[in-house]
């Protein structure tokens, strides 16, 4: 229905996901990260994937994206460092990449895709917590204790000795 | 519904489904825009007032013939408002220019595309979505990049200080305020702001509102932990370290003059509305009546959810006016040791509660 705002969000995504690449300052690519992340939820939004779009912007954008800046500016001296775009070996660079990309264009091409009838479902939220609390939830409950780990020690490491 | 009831009449009119959906969004941003502006008008009035009135004073009042405040100083926000527009616009030479310019867009951005889930009554709600008080979390979470960007692009120390202390304390005290919405969530059983509404109809001995924070024991402390958490999310007073004037001028938004000033001024009102009005949808029954059987038409829902809402923001201006600002070590205590075991107890509480006596 709507192609030409899909095309709006597509651009978006590939313009800002460019900027955070090319661009010389930490903090400039990390602002462009956000529209790159705004982006990415448009296309779950295309994809009728309303609770993963929304868990896009309160992890990447609330979460992921404040704790970049964060970092960069609690750094000192980071924010002035200019990043070097400079390239070296460009030869065997740039045959590494055409080899990838025929690689995955081949495996795009020659993939018999899974294809659903494009219907919106009745309800995303509540089939996603079925299947994590039913169907899945060792691995649920296993992910759930590796962040906590983390989180433990990550507390652990940045403590002062005292 | 008012996105999708435009679209219906486009499509009666004609095949053009993509421009139907450009404009029927167009349409609906303008009336939202104008709200805010109106309801913020209302609300410095309001403050103006409400202070004066606490410390004993009349606040501005116009008398006489002249050029004045008008009755009662009616006019006085209408004054602040067209100095702020009239304000020259001053971007400092070492200001980083692009992400000054663009700072106030991304806060205001985040306040302003919150409203599209807000129901004001049965029919008036942009879009009424299926993950609608999920959403409003999740694009509130767009502010804080905002005022980052504004607190280092300013290239001040007071703007940077005031940017960190206010996204700290954003992060901090979004945990508490969701995990106090999921208690709702779990009774409710839907993320839709109509369907958390309707939960809530009917009363209980035909005389007590079916509201949730009447529910049960454990969401009447969790309205209260999202209300001042909600509070601390607009950097209002007693929260208001990011912006205390004694220490950090105006915080964030030091170096900002004119527009752009007025720009942020707008989005914390905004803001403000924004918590009461999940406040008044999530345990306050929304748009229903709380007296049994009358006041229930469409243009009363208006009149109810307004009501409280700017109720709730009659008690925030009251807090901000009678309770001195907490310290920082004090607000993270408050936070992480305080609302977040209570909010998480507050879970399994009305888990339980639910499964023993629901």
């Amino acid at each position: 229905m709507a192609d030409l705002v899909f095309w709006i969000v597509v651009g978006v995504t590939i313009v800002s996901a460019a900027m955070v690449v090319q661009s010389k300052q930490l903090l400039y690519s990390a602002i462009a990260l956000l529209f790159t992340f705004v982006g990415v939820t448009g296309l779950y939004i295309f994809l009728w994937a309303d609770f993963i779009a929304g868990v896009q912007v309160v992890v990447y954008v609330g979460g992921i994206l404040v704790l970049i800046i964060f970092g960069i500016m609690l750094t000192n001296k980071i924010t002035s460092v200019n990043i070097s775009h400079t390239s070296v070996q460009r030869g065997i660079g740039a045959t590494v990449v055409l080899g990838i990309l025929a690689g995955i264009g081949f495996m795009i091409i020659n993939t018999p895709w899974y294809q659903v009838a494009a219907t919106e479902p009745e309800q995303t939220t509540e089939t996603i917590g079925r299947l994590l609390m039913m169907d899945y939830l060792l691995p649920f409950e296993v992910a759930s204790l590796l962040l906590l780990g983390a989180l433990i020690g990550a507390t652990t490491l940045s403590r002062k000795e005292d | 519904m008012t996105v999708d009831a435009l679209m219906n009449w486009f499509a009666k009119l004609g095949d053009f489904p993509e421009l139907a959906f450009i404009l029927a969004v167009l349409i609906c941003a303008v009336p939202v825009f104008l709200f805010i502006a109106l309801y913020a008008l209302v609300a410095i009035y309001g403050e103006l007032k409400i202070s004066s009135f606490m410390q004993d004073k009349v606040g501005p009042m116009g008398q006489g013939v002249g050029l004045h405040a008008g009755k009662w100083g009616l006019l006085q926000p209408v004054a602040d408002a067209l100095k702020l527009i009239l304000k020259e616009d001053i971007i400092p030479t070492s200001a980083d220019k692009k992400l000054f310019i663009l700072a106030p867009f991304i806060v205001f951005i985040g306040a302003f595309i919150a409203f599209a889930a807000l129901p004001f009554n049965q029919n008036l709600i942009i879009a009424d979505m299926n993950i609608g008080i999920f959403y409003i979390l999740a694009v509130s979470s767009l502010g804080v990049i905002g005022l980052i960007m504004a607190g280092w692009s300013s290239n001040n120390k007071w703007s940077l200080y005031g940017a960190m202390r206010s996204a700290a304390q954003i992060v901090s005290y979004e945990i508490p305020a969701a995990l106090s919405i999921i208690a709702v969530i779990m009774l409710t059983g839907t993320l839709s702001m109509q369907g958390i509404i309707q939960h809530q109809s009917g009363f209980v001995w035909g005389i007590l509102p079916n509201w949730i924070i009447f529910q049960n024991p454990f969401t009447f402390v969790a309205f209260f932990i999202f209300f001042i958490s909600g509070l601390a999310e607009c950097n209002r007073t007693p929260f208001d370290i990011p912006e205390a004037e004694s220490e950090l001028v105006a915080g964030a938004f030091t170096e900002y003059s004119g527009m752009r000033y007025a720009f942020f001024f707008l989005s914390e009102y905004a803001n403000m509305f924004i918590v009461s009005g999940i406040a008044v949808t999530a345990f306050l029954g929304g748009w229903q009546s709380p007296i049994p059987g009358i006041f229930t038409s469409p243009a009363w829902g208006l009149w109810w959810f307004m009501s409280k809402a700017m109720f709730l923001i009659f008690v925030m201006i009251w807090f901000r006016w009678t309770f001195p600002r907490l310290r920082v070590d004090q607000l993270m205590n408050v936070c992480w040791k305080g609302f977040t075991p209570i909010a998480m107890v507050n879970i399994f509480g009305v888990g339980i509660w639910h499964l023993m006596l629901g």
